[in-house]
C-alpha cells in the first residue's frame, strides 16, 4: 500500500462517494458546528423545502459570534443592548428547537466560542470530518481532525445530508525545527508562518504542520497554531495525534469511554503520516530563530519581530496604504508606541494556558493608565477555571475587566469594540480595517505580548515581564 | 437559481489587493437573519465615512458604476471569513462576476452556490483590466472565457459540478439529496 499523509487517510476514510472528472467528493461530515451568525439562512432553506436535520446528534450549536459578555446582558437582567443580536440569539433558539438540535445556550455552563467548547467538550477527535459556518473551524486540526470554514449555503447542505461536494485540496508540509525559545509562544510561530509563506500561501492547500517544535506543543498551543491556517489562505491545518492528543482527551465528556476509548485510541494511531508520503508542498521554519512577533499593517501576513521596525519599502501601494491606515511610518520601531487598548481571548487564544500566560505577565503590576484592558474568556468553562485559580483576580486587581466568554472584540459585532484611530493590542487573529470595529487599529501578537502592552501602556517586549 | 451563459459589462474596477471579507461587508452587519438587502452595506466602511455621509471619490459611489456587474479587484480577493454575507452583497449590490489573480477557497465556494461567478485570470489580463477601468468584457461560462474589448481572450478555471449547476440554474442541494442512499449504506457500514 502506498504511503499517505494524515490528510489522505481522513479524506478517503470519508468518501461517501469519490470525485470524478464530473463532480466532486460526496464527503461525510462527523461533527457539525453551529452558531447563531451564519446558521439562519440555511435553516431557512431547510423549512422552504421541508427538510430535516439528517443527524441532529452530530451537530454541537453554541451562540458566541453576536453574544455580550456583558454577565447582565448574557443572564438576562438587562436586554442585549445590539437589537438585531438579540434577534438573532432568539431566532437562533428557536431554530435549534424546531430542529431537534441540542444548544448550548446563552445560559449553559457548556457554551463558549464554538472552536474552544468542541474540544474542551471532547466533541472534537481525531481522524474526524469537522465543518463550521466559520473560517476559524482550522483550530479543530490540532487533534489529525479534518476541519474547515464552510458558507452557509454548505451549512445547509450539512444539516440537511451530512455530507459536502468538496474537491480534493492540495498538501502542504510546514515543517517546524528545532525548539521555540523561552517568551516566544505558539501564537508567535503561526504569526511567523504566515509572515513567511503570505496570507493567499496556503491557498488551495490543506497545511499539516509536523516537526520537533509542533510534538513538543501542547494541545492548547496546538490550537493556535491551526486556527490561523486560514490567515495563510488554507481552509484547513492538522497536526499529526499522538499521546498529547491522547491524554487530553481521555475522560471528556464526548470522548469514548472504557472499550471504546481503547479501540479508538489504537485507530487514531494509525493516523499518523507514513513515512515516504508525498506532499504537493513543504516549507521549512526554524523554530530557533523566532522571536516574539508582532503585526503592524492590515493583514496577519504583515508581521515583524517585537524588537523589529516597520518595514520601509518604496513604491508598494498595498504597504502604504496599510502604513497609512495604521498611522505608522516606514522604519518606526515597534516598541514604545503608544497603545490604547489591550484584548485577550478569541479562539485564537481564549483558553486557559492563554489566560494563564497572560496572568503571569500582569501579576502584581496595573494596566497603564488610559488603557483599556478587556479578557475575555473563550467559554463558560475556561471562564470557572480561570476563577478557581483566581486569575480572575489578577486581571481585575490589575485593573482589565473580566468577561463572560464569546468571541467579543476580535469581530466587534456584539458591542465589545475598539474606538476609531486606537490601537489595540490583540491576542485574535485578524488585523483587517475594521475588525475590531470601524476605524481601530489592530496589533495582533500573544497573549504575554498583550498583557506585557497593558503595563507599559505601549508596545512592549514581553520577556522583559515574564515571571522567572 | 437563474442559468447563467454569459455575462456582458462595463468592469468596475477596486484595484486593492487582498480584500478581505470585513472590507467586502463589515461584520456588525452580520446581525442579519436573512440574506436580501446587503448590498447598501457591501464596502460600507469605504463608502461611508464615520458619519455615514458618502465618500464621493469612491468607485462605488460613483455614477458610472450602475449597471456595471464585473467587478475586478487586486490580487487575493475575499480572503478571511467565511461569510456568504459577502457574496450576498456582492450581488444584492449588482456585481455578477468577480475578477482577480487569485481568489480565496471559501469565497469561491460561496460565491458559486449564489451564482457569483468568481473568475481568476493570469497577470497579463489583470493587468489589462486594471489599467482600462469601464472596459466592456464578456464572460462565457459555457466555453469558461473572457473575450476583451481588444478581441484579446482568457480561459478560466471554474470547477466543472459548479458550472454544470450555474449553466442550468440548479442548486447543489438537490444533486446531494440524490445521494441519500449511498449516504446510507456509508453510515451502516462505518464502524465508528
Amino acid at each position: 500500500m502506498s504511503a499517505k499523509t494524515l490528510f489522505e487517510k481522513v479524506w478517503e476514510q470519508h468518501q461517501v462517494v469519490p470525485e470524478s472528472a464530473d463532480t466532486p467528493a460526496v464527503l461525510y461530515i462527523d461533527l457539525h458546528l453551529v452558531h447563531e451568525v451564519t446558521s439562519p439562512q440555511a435553516f431557512s432553506v431547510l423549512r422552504s423545502q421541508n427538510l430535516k436535520v439528517r443527524r441532529p446528534e452530530r451537530v454541537l450549536a453554541t451562540m458566541d459570534h453576536s453574544t455580550p459578555t456583558d454577565p447582565d446582558e448574557v443572564f438576562g437582567r438587562v436586554p442585549i443592548k445590539v437589537e438585531s443580536a438579540a434577534r438573532q440569539v432568539k431566532e437562533f433558539e428557536k431554530n435549534c428547537k424546531e430542529f431537534g438540535i441540542e444548544l448550548m445556550g446563552l445560559g449553559s455552563e457548556y457554551r463558549g466560542i464554538v472552536h474552544v467548547i468542541g474540544p474542551e467538550l471532547g466533541a472534537t477527535q481525531p481522524g474526524k470530518t469537522i465543518v463550521c459556518g466559520d473560517s476559524h473551524t482550522a483550530t479543530h486540526g490540532a487533534f489529525g481532525a479534518l476541519a474547515f470554514g464552510i458558507g452557509t449555503t454548505e451549512v445547509g447542505h450539512v444539516l440537511a445530508t451530512q455530507c459536502l461536494l468538496q474537491r480534493r485540496p492540495k498538501t502542504l508540509a510546514i515543517e517546524v525545527t528545532g525548539k521555540l525559545r523561552p517568551g516566544v509562544t505558539a501564537k508567535d510561530l503561526i504569526l511567523a508562518i504566515i509572515g513567511e509563506i503570505g496570507v493567499s500561501g496556503g491557498t488551495g492547500y490543506v497545511i499539516e504542520y509536523r516537526g520537533s517544535a509542533i510534538e513538543a506543543l501542547s494541545m492548547e498551543e496546538r490550537m493556535t497554531v491551526c486556527n490561523m491556517s486560514i490567515e495563510a489562505g488554507a481552509r484547513a491545518g492538522m497536526i499529526a495525534p499522538d499521546e498529547t492528543t491522547f491524554a487530553y482527551l481521555r475522560g471528556r465528556r464526548f470522548a469514548p469511554q472504557g472499550k471504546a476509548w481503547d479501540e479508538a485510541v489504537a485507530r487514531w494511531r494509525e493516523l499518523k503520516t507514513d513515512p515516504g508520503a508525498k506532499f504537493d508542498r513543504v516549507v521549512t521554519i526554524d523554530a530557533d530563530k523566532l522571536e516574539p512577533m508582532i503585526s503592524y499593517g492590515t493583514h496577519p501576513g504583515m508581521v515583524v519581530p517585537i524588537t523589529g521596525t516597520v518595514p520601509d519599502i518604496a513604491n508598494d501601494p498595498v504597504h502604504a496604504k496599510a502604513l497609512n491606515y495604521m498611522g505608522l511610518q516606514g522604519g518606526e520601531a515597534m516598541v514604545g508606541k503608544p497603545i490604547q487598548v489591550v484584548f485577550i481571548g478569541s479562539c485564537t487564544n481564549g483558553r486557559l494556558s492563554d489566560l494563564e500566560l497572560a496572568a503571569g505577565v500582569l501579576k502584581g503590576h496595573k494596566v497603564a493608565g488610559g488603557v483599556r484592558m478587556l479578557v475575555v474568556p473563550g467559554s463558560q468553562q475556561v471562564k470557572r477555571e480561570a476563577e478557581r485559580l483566581g486569575l480572575d483576580k489578577i486581571f481585575t486587581e490589575a485593573g482589565a475587566e473580566w468577561r463572560e466568554s464569546g468571541c467579543s472584540m476580535c469581530i466587534g459585532m456584539n458591542g465589545d469594540t475598539a474606538g476609531r484611530g486606537q490601537y489595540a493590542v490583540s491576542t485574535s487573529n485578524r488585523n483587517f480595517e475594521g475588525r475590531q470595529g470601524a476605524g481601530a487599529r489592530t496589533l495582533l501578537a500573544s497573549p504575554a505580548t498583550a498583557a506585557a502592552a497593558a503595563i507599559a501602556g505601549k508596545i512592549a517586549d514581553p520577556r522583559a515581564f515574564l515571571p522567572h | 437559481m437563474q442559468p447563467i451563459r454569459t455575462i456582458e459589462s462595463r468592469t468596475v474596477v477596486i484595484p486593492v489587493t487582498n480584500i478581505d471579507t470585513d472590507q467586502i461587508i463589515p461584520a456588525r452587519f452580520l446581525t442579519t437573519t436573512t440574506r436580501e438587502g446587503l448590498g447598501k452595506q457591501a464596502f460600507a466602511d469605504w463608502r461611508y465615512d464615520a458619519n455615514g455621509a458618502v465618500k464621493s471619490d469612491f468607485i462605488l459611489n460613483k455614477p458610472e458604476v450602475t449597471g456595471a456587474t464585473v467587478l475586478v479587484a487586486g490580487r487575493n480577493f475575499g480572503c478571511g471569513s467565511s461569510r456568504e454575507h459577502a457574496p450576498w452583497a456582492l450581488l444584492d449590490f449588482g456585481f455578477r462576476a468577480v475578477i482577480s489573480t487569485e481568489i480565496a477557497d471559501i469565497f469561491r465556494n460561496n460565491s458559486l452556490k449564489n451564482g457569483l461567478l468568481p473568475i481568476v485570470v493570469d497577470e497579463q489580463t489583470h493587468h489589462w483590466l486594471l489599467d482600462n477601468p469601464g472596459a466592456r468584457v464578456n464572460i462565457d461560462l459555457e466555453t469558461t472565457t473572457l473575450t476583451l474589448p481588444t478581441g484579446a481572450t482568457a480561459k478560466f478555471p471554474i470547477e466543472g459540478f459548479a458550472r454544470v449547476c450555474l449553466l442550468n440554474g440548479v442548486d447543489e442541494l438537490g444533486f446531494l439529496l440524490q445521494q441519500a442512499p449511498a449516504i446510507e449504506r456509508y453510515e451502516a457500514a462505518r464502524m465508528f
